[in-house]
């Protein structure tokens, strides 16, 4: 589905307004039903059994004695999720992950469940399940894992992607390299040269609600599970696959989501969940603790990156490179390359090269977080940049536009790419209000760009209309954060009806055809491209039905603002006849009005964005404050502004908790010492201020509207910006993320020192 | 673990119930009541999705037992509409969409409330640290920070 | 698990002595409940004394003042006596955790807690004030800074319960302050503290002084170097850098999640002088 250029000149009547989302009075009144919100007659409680340690062999599970215990009805361990992935290595690892089979691989690891009749007995059956286990040495930091020295996490590991194949295991699983030019014959050229390396902390998506499901398995074959989900098409997908389930068979609900951020994109206890009911026959709620979110879900990745860039004296970049080393947890992910992708993303060069490294660690399996790798890699790059520009001499906007990617633009990692927003978010931040306001003592101005590609993917959306004319949108795309009114919008905008007329829902798996999750910043693009696909699908049945009505050829019906209207002279006196007049006779005219789609949604337009921020610092006691924030983005068109706006300010806020305070701790026993909110330190409510947002809209040539995703490109900027503004504001340079308080006095101490 | 039986008003509504005596507040208004509009983001009164206001205090329900609810008064998030008239704060949420996912949101309008019960006209900065025990990941706060100043115009002409 | 609310000191004295496996007080709950949550502490008894008369009361007394062991701080905020005699106590009590936890912590608990980064224990230890205990063997009276010996831990006995603070009468032009390091502007624990009491003679000169510092080491740290040096000065720059010399100097902490000792080191001078100034500050005014 191309972009319409028609849609320029077109005066949209419900897309890109603001109206209240349908399921919000539900939300504001606490009737809206989340993940731990829903009970079943007869379920149990299921708790679930984790590793002290943060690298062990199991070497056996004693559970007769919680067997015993009045109460308890299930134990399951890795011997009731037997293997049957064959050989799909993703697969095992999610199943490896979800309950420890030969090793336990991180503190918190799962090593066994229970279900018992309440949440005590529960709580009493775990303390007498009996574990030995044989302590091995762990490794939890990146660059230490690398080493190799350091403890091997899988001896059936060798590091992928490098020549010859290695003959020893190593913690590196995979190396992958991106870019094109010939990077040493333009650092040749460069009169300026910036190197630095830089560390960010591994950081969870820190969504408010806990991982929660109902699992119900019947000895039919069939099971049910409700639970809180970025993707219950996915998670049934997973589930089945990993209890030998039907995949038809299990209809999986989503609840409303508390939060994801890529957090909820694969399956954690649900397998564990539905195993337990399997066993004991009865309906199992399995709600995780805080504590447990923490310790074994989430998080994103620990970095290491070294950076190069050189210019010229005029400011051109003549090359750049970047190594950049990922933690993946204890399995593969495709982390770094990620990071790899995106680090240069934002410019257009001649001679570029990045390479990253996957490497194994004893910390949680690494999840998505908003934009995945991108903000380490960019946090790098654009301090870098900084750097860079200072040295030349160039305002750092003027040094950025200077090298900005634009149409046409070989981008660093392949594609060419099209319209893009990289060089109108510059411009529009070169001439905000922010650029010129005035700054005080110890206080810092930083800025910085960043890039995401946005995903499309597999979507499906069903239209029916009822016979007073109001209309259902089932989509299959779970709402993370406003999508079925901007859905809902789009309908209302085909249809050519009024928003109010439209009832989005979320349908479950028995429902719907298989969608892909929540995630890419898909679920208003693709979904409101099969929404608009699904509506001209009714309209031409409205059509059809209208011409029947009236005796004449369909092909002289024409749908105009919610009617349908025969064209031609001879049918002048003919009325129109509106969607609910037609919806009215549909019993007598071929039974009731439907529009499907299914579709892969192609050609997610990439998504740039710039921020400028103000920041304080305390040169007594590092202490920082965000004093001014903004965000210009490109949303290609914007289709609930108010929501948009809100992924712009969500990303930003994220970001600036990750480049500040929030951060994983380990202690050198391998565990994690801060699993709670009162210690991972995310942003409360009088640690920011207002955060100003600006939307461009260059449309994005592949969807009828011009859409694109906004969800993630927010979360990329912060890190970098926020370190540009720190070190103008404390006159030192920042490469260690968060850029907590004692980082920062070190830093100025050790500036001071010389 | 012997049950203690506890008499207690919630919403208005004189309410009696058994728990166990190491059950919170939360369990009891989730659990044993099905009231769930107060959600348990942590159970360390970090942040602040039970809240409820107990006896004219802002509370966190998971930081109390449900025993000491005896005799008391109890507001939940479900109390704050009068029949299908919302309240001007849930307006002003909804208004100013300052909600994504929803589930701090319980938590943000009855610590709001109870602000403006206090402070009729808060500055920015009050309603950013009275609001600071209310964690949010996904607005950046900006919008409820607007729609709880748009509510207190709101309740003051009224 | 029982749970009982007794109504009188001596029901509660009772309760604990008689007590068979571990019992708690339970007053606020904030430190407690989130203990029993978390596993750390199984209770067989919790004992709450929240309908003990007197408790949820503060009295002014012809020595000062005494807090009931059960006011929580926002009660505690809400005194307007006892925030014009004490600022630096009621607003370290005040930066105890959210709203939601001001509505339930009591500064009691707070110090029967025994961490050393407790908020107000600094502003009450520098305010000089005192734990009133009444136990199986009757009531006695001890410095605050007396009630833990190390973290986690107190000089309590079996069946003593700490009924109320007591604040001396503020002598005229008297200030305290309590200034905290947290790395977000709210809800996290002191990464380090200081509290500073003075008193001043008509000529602005320090007369008296207590300077205490939290999460500085096990137990708050009182700091009488940093009072000799208060004390004759008219609290200038030069005096408040070696008052913050002093502090530094005096500080034993630990390397943890939350800071470094390098970190608390220099930040505890940083916020003793600041807190000294603002003490000073408000003896002047009165």
């Amino acid at each position: 589905m191309g972009f319409d250029p028609r849609h320029l000149e077109r005066n949209f009547k419900s897309v890109g307004t603001s109206p209240i989302r349908p399921d919000g009075v539900d939300k504001v009144t606490g009737r809206a039903r989340y993940g731990a919100d829903f009970n079943m007659a007869g379920q149990l409680v299921g708790r679930v059994l984790r590793s002290p340690h943060a690298h062990a062999r199991i070497i056996k599970i004693d559970t007769s004695k919680a067997e015993k215990l009045a109460g308890v009805k299930a134990i399951v361990t890795a011997a009731d999720l037997p293997d049957l992935t064959d050989g799909n290595s993703e697969m095992y690892a999610i199943l490896d992950n979800c309950m420890a089979r030969e090793k336990a691989l991180y503190d918190g690891h799962a090593v066994a469940a229970v279900a018992a009749v309440d949440a005590h007995t529960a709580k009493r059956a775990l303390k007498l399940i009996e574990v030995t286990y044989e302590v091995l040495p762990h490794v939890t930091d990146v660059d230490e894992a690398m080493k190799s020295t350091a403890p091997v996490l899988h001896d059936t590991v060798f590091t992928e992607g490098v020549e010859p194949k290695p003959d020893a295991p190593s913690n590196v699983a995979k190396r992958t390299q991106y870019g094109h030019g010939d990077v040493e014959a333009g650092f040749s050229q460069a009169d300026f040269v910036v190197e630095r390396s830089f560390k960010t902390e591994q950081t969870h998506q820190g969504y408010i609600e806990p991982h929660a499901c109902v699992a119900n398995t019947s000895p039919d074959g069939t099971a049910e599970l409700w639970v809180c989900t970025q993707g219950h098409f996915v998670y049934r997908q997973h589930c089945a696959e990993l209890l030998g389930l039907d995949v038809s068979k299990l209809r999986v609900t989503s609840s409303e989501i508390g939060g994801g951020f890529g957090g909820k994109t694969h399956v954690w206890t649900e397998p564990v969940a539905l195993a337990l009911s399997r066993k004991a026959g009865r309906p199992v709620k399995l709600v995780m603790t805080r504590d447990e979110v923490f310790r074994a879900s989430g998080p994103t990745s620990a970095t290491s990156i070294d950076v190069k860039i050189g210019a010229r004296k005029d400011g051109t970049i003549t090359a750049a490179s970047a190594s950049l080393r990922y933690s993946c947890g204890p399995y593969y992910g495709m982390w770094a390359e990620l990071g790899a992708m995106t680090a240069f993303a934002c410019y257009n060069l001649e001679n570029v090269k990045t390479v990253g490294y996957e490497v194994l660690v004893n910390r949680p399996k690494t999840a998505a977080y908003r934009a995945p790798s991108a903000p380490m890699a960019a946090f790098a790059v654009e301090s870098a940049i900084d750097e860079l520009a200072k040295n030349v001499g160039i305002d750092p906007v003027e040094f950025r536009i200077k090298n900005a990617a634009r149409e046409g633009t070989r981008s660093s990692y392949g594609p060419v790419y099209g319209p893009i927003g990289i060089g109108p978010t510059l411009e529009a931040v070169k001439n905000h209000p922010h650029m010129k306001a005035p700054l005080g003592k110890n206080q810092g101005r930083g800025m910085a760009c960043g890039f995401w590609f946005n995903f499309g993917g597999q979507t499906c959306t069903d239209i029916n209309i009822g016979m007073d004319g109001s209309v259902s949108l089932a989509v299959g795309t779970v709402d993370v954060g406003g999508s079925r009114a901007s859905l809902s919008l789009v309908a209302a905008e085909e249809l050519g009806i009024a928003y109010e007329q439209v009832k989005a829902v979320v349908a479950d798996t028995s429902s719907l055809g298989y969608n892909d999750m929540t995630d890419g910043s898909r679920g208003t693009f693709s979904s409101s491209m099969a929404t608009i696909s699904a509506a001209r699908n009714a309209i031409q049945t409205l059509r059809e039905r209208a011409a029947q009505t009236w005796d004449i050829p369909v092909e002289d019906v024409v749908w105009e603002k919610g009617h349908a209207i025969a064209k031609g002279e001879k049918y002048g006196n003919l009325a129109s006849l509106s969607l609910k007049d037609i919806a009215a006779k549909s019993g007598n005219t071929g039974g009731p009005i439907a529009g499907h789609s299914e579709l892969v949604a192609d050609g997610a337009g990439v998504s740039f964005a710039t921020h400028i921020c103000d920041i304080e610092v305390d040169p007594e006691t590092g202490a920082t404050r965000v004093l001014r924030y903004t965000v210009v983005q490109d949303a290609g068109k914007a289709v609930h502004p108010a929501y948009v706006e809100g992924q712009y300010q969500g990303g930003a806020a994220q970001g600036i908790g990750w480049a500040l305070n929030e951060e994983y701790i380990y202690g050198s026993d391998g565990r994690l010492q801060n699993p709670g909110f009162l210690d991972y330190r995310i942003p409360v409510c009088s640690d920011l201020p207002m955060i100003d947002t600006q939307i461009l809209e260059i449309p994005n040539p592949n969807h009828p509207y011009g859409v694109r995703g906004v969800g993630e490109t927010s979360i990329v900027p912060p890190l970098a910006a926020i370190a540009n503004a720190v070190s103008n504001a404390a006159g030192v340079r920042m490469t260690h993320i968060p850029m907590s308080p004692p980082r920062i006095l070190a830093a100025i101490e050790a500036e001071q020192a010389g | 673990m012997a049950g203690v039986a506890v008499t207690t008003t919630i919403n208005g509504d004189e309410v009696e119930f058994l728990c166990q005596p190491d059950e919170t507040l939360l369990d009891v208004l989730r659990d044993r009541l099905g009231l769930t509009g107060a959600k348990e983001g942590c159970g360390t009164g970090d942040c602040g999705a039970c809240s409820v206001i107990l006896d004219d205090r802002l509370v966190c329900s998971c930081l109390v037992l449900g025993a000491e609810a005896q005799g008391r008064q109890v507001e939940t998030v479900e109390g704050m509409a009068r029949g299908d008239k919302l309240h001007p704060l849930q307006q002003k949420f909804l208004e100013h969409a300052a909600l994504q996912c929803g589930i701090c949101t319980p938590g943000f309008l009855i610590a709001a409330k109870d602000l403006l019960a206090k402070n009729p006209d808060p500055t920015e900065e009050e309603i950013r640290f009275g609001l600071a025990g209310n964690l949010c990941r996904c607005t950046g706060y900006d919008k409820i920070v607007r729609a709880v100043q748009d509510a207190a115009t709101v309740m003051k002409g009224a | 698990m029982r749970y009982e609310r007794p109504s009188s000191m001596e029901e509660a004295v009772g309760l604990l002595t008689g007590a068979t496996g571990t019992a708690a007080v339970l007053a606020g709950g904030s430190d407690l409940l989130v203990k029993m949550k978390g596993g750390f502490i199984e209770p067989d008894l919790v004992v709450d004394i929240k309908s003990i008369d007197g408790l949820r009361e503060i009295r002014e007394t012809s020595d000062g003042f005494s807090i009931g062991s059960a006011v929580s701080c926002a009660i505690l905020g809400e005194s307007a006596v006892l925030r014009k005699a004490w600022p630096g106590v009621v607003e370290a009590a005040n930066l105890i955790g959210s709203k939601q936890v001001q509505g339930r912590c009591t500064i009691v608990g707070n110090i029967c807690n025994a961490s050393p980064a407790a908020d107000s224990v600094p502003a009450l230890v520098a305010a000089g004030a005192k734990a009133s205990i009444v136990g199986p063997g009757g009531k006695r009276t001890i410095p605050v800074e007396e009630v833990a010996t190390a973290p986690g831990k107190t000089s309590l006995t079996n069946g003593e319960i700490i009924d109320a603070i007591l604040l001396d009468k503020r002598p005229p032009h008297s200030g305290d302050a309590y200034l905290r390091f947290i790395p977000r502007t709210e809800m996290d624990i002191a990464v380090v503290s200081a509290g500073v009491s003075l008193t001043i003679d008509e000529e602005g000169v320090v007369k008296s002084a207590r300077v205490a510092l939290g999460a500085a080491a096990p137990t708050v740290l009182l700091v009488e170097e940093a009072a000799r040096i208060l004390i004759g000065s008219k609290a200038d720059a030069a005096t408040l850098e070696k008052l913050a010399e002093a502090c530094s100097a005096a500080c034993r902490p630990i390397d943890d999640k939350r800071g470094t000792v390098a970190f608390r080191t220099k930040v505890a001078g940083v916020l003793a002088k600041r807190a000294a100034a603002t003490a000073y500050a408000r003896a002047g005014e009165k």
